[in-house]
């Protein structure tokens, strides 16, 4: 029972009528760290809560490590790690004493609680709010004190709805690196509608909306489905000739200038880059500015998500 | 790599809770102001509505005897940030996302309150030492009556704890909570009965009258520390409880 590994199987949850997660099936493997992605309301925080055990689903099961959620509670919480939507705490405690706290809900006692305690402030940065009330501290903060009790115990299994939500770009940052370093052997688990995280942190994104699962790829993967993987996008003087003359183009699906920039897309699988380049230097156009397109995680999103298309 | 699971003991999963609560009482205003005001308050109902010298008695019935009074508003006013808050403050999730029972965490929760009420309580020690400067009275049947006074809060705060766990607004929570309490402790009173009694078999009246904490404590304040009254507290506490684990359970989220 001890290889670390999620499961779910036709995972539910209904409120009265309104179904807010439906049939989701999924298993993560260790090492794996999952951008899950959806529109707000789309049943993210509820498949969380289920899995951290918060609430029970209406049918279906998850396990944690081989131990189910609802059944075998307390020992899928033990796994877990859980930094919630928002960042809850006990806003009257201080840091050390909220930390202390966990440490000791955790299991551990006596030295140990300082000990993990301490270190998990070290790992956040948070030596100098230490006896400040949590209520008192930033928001950048207060995202860090709820990082700080989700890792203290060095978890299996990191969930984490949001953890990046109101950091600032170098706490972002900061965060980000901490997520990669503890991701080996781990399972992390992320929520966020910021769509470079997923780029910048995950190696597995699912994305529901209206709770269901509608696409489960590596985040290349999602790049190659936006109509901008491998397009080529360039800033040329005298646009509108030079659009007219790549349409021509063998394996130029279609041109469009928007917002000064050209951009040709490619038929399926034909790599266009040399063939343009070709081109340009042909005939010599001005070109300012030129690059390939990995594909645009946004329009992704959009299109998976609303089923809009390639407008 | 990963740690073993470390198993948490009831008894350490309580006691951290009770020990984390404990504290938050003290590092807000909240336990200051309530102990002030119950001391003044008991005060004032003891020395002058209950004529505590005219009377010439070297007891503390005068003293007792409001401290139902005293509850029904200030018991709901400490219960009823138990779980509303948590609810408001979304800690709610942490908290019962951690290796600990819903169970576990409503008892830790209540007991510390429960603590806090008796270290108020004990706090109007120098009443005790007024009246035995004064006379020589029955120090056992006092002891016996702070005991079942600590007992009826203790009920009381059961049902408070159970109401604050319905909603995340502290206002409906203290308000279901005055007006169950002041049904529990009037249910043997003829306002009560009077509702009941005509159409209700006499057995339904008898167990009404039974549910009533004042009349239990009427005994109980006189110095008759009878066990059955203790186990009446301790069911009532126990069903509450209860009662406020089930409803978390079920609506955890709302």
């Amino acid at each position: 029972m001890s290889d670390v590994r999620i499961e779910t199987q036709a995972l539910t949850k209904r409120y009265g009528r309104l179904t807010a997660v439906q049939d989701l099936n999924f298993s993560i493997e260790a090492g794996e760290v999952l951008g899950f992605l959806g529109p707000n309301g789309a049943g993210k925080s509820t498949t969380m809560k289920m899995l951290t055990g918060f609430l029970a689903p209406t049918s279906g099961t998850a396990s944690i490590n081989g131990h189910d959620v609802v059944t075998d509670s307390l020992a899928a919480r033990q796994c877990i790690g859980y930094l919630p939507e928002g960042a809850p705490a006990y806003g009257e405690m201080t840091t050390r004493h909220f930390l202390a706290f966990i440490a000791r809900a955790r299991g551990f006692s006596g030295d140990e609680v300082k000990r993990v305690s301490g270190l998990a402030m070290e790992r956040l940065n948070l030596q100098d709010v230490a006896e400040q009330p949590i209520e008192t501290l930033s928001k950048g903060f207060k995202r860090r004190v709820g990082l700080a009790q989700a890792i203290l115990h060095d978890p299996d299994v990191l969930i984490l709805d949001e953890p990046t939500d109101g950091l600032d770009p170098n706490q972002k940052h900061e965060v980000r690196a901490l997520i990669r370093e503890m991701a080996a052997g781990k399972i992390i688990v992320i929520s966020t509608h910021v769509l470079e995280e997923v780029h910048a942190l995950c190696n597995r994104a699912i994305i529901i909306a209206d709770g269901r699962l509608l696409v489960d790829d590596s985040p290349r993967g999602l790049l190659a489905r936006s109509r901008y993987h491998n397009a080529v996008t360039m800033v040329v003087d005298q646009a509108e000739r030079v659009a007219s003359a790549l349409s021509e183009l063998p394996g130029a699906a279609r041109v469009e200038i928007r917002e000064g920039e050209l951009t040709v897309f490619p038929v399926a699988g034909v790599a266009l880059f040399e063939a343009i380049s070709d081109r340009i230097r042909q005939n010599r156009w001005d070109v300012h500015e030129i690059r390939l397109e990995a594909g645009r995680m946004d329009e992704v999103f959009r299109q998976i998500t609303t089923g809009e298309g390639s407008k | 790599m990963s740690l073993a699971i470390r198993p948490v003991s009831t008894f350490n999963a309580v006691k951290n809770v009770v020990g984390r609560e404990l504290s938050s009482y003290f590092s807000t205003p909240v336990a200051w102001v309530f102990i002030v005001i119950f001391l003044v308050m008991s005060g004032v109902f003891t020395f002058y509505m209950g004529s505590f010298y005219e009377r010439g008695m070297a007891d503390l019935a005068p003293f007792f005897q409001f401290h139902a009074w005293l509850y029904l508003f200030l018991v709901p006013a400490i219960s009823m940030r138990l779980w509303a808050e948590e609810r408001r403050s979304g800690s709610i999730e942490l908290l019962l996302t951690l290796p600990l029972t819903t169970w576990q965490a409503v008892l830790g929760k209540y007991l510390a309150a429960w603590l806090f009420i008796g270290l108020a309580l004990s706090l109007t020690f120098p009443t005790w030492l007024t009246v035995n400067y004064l006379g020589n009275p029955d120090n056992g049947s006092i002891l016996a009556a702070y005991i079942g006074s600590w007992m009826m809060a203790g009920g009381l705060l059961a049902i408070g704890s159970c109401m604050s766990a319905l909603t995340r607004n502290q206002v409906v929570a203290f308000i279901l909570s005055v007006v169950v309490c002041f049904g529990f402790l009037l249910s043997g009173l003829p306002m009560v009965m009077n509702v009941f009694s005509g159409w209700a078999p006499q057995s339904v009246l008898d167990m009404i009258a039974d549910f009533s904490f004042l009349t239990r404590f009427a005994s109980i304040s006189k110095g008759i520390l009878d066990l059955r009254d203790m186990f009446y507290f301790a069911l009532v506490i126990a069903s509450w409880l209860m009662a406020n684990t089930i409803i978390l359970e079920f609506r955890k989220a709302d």
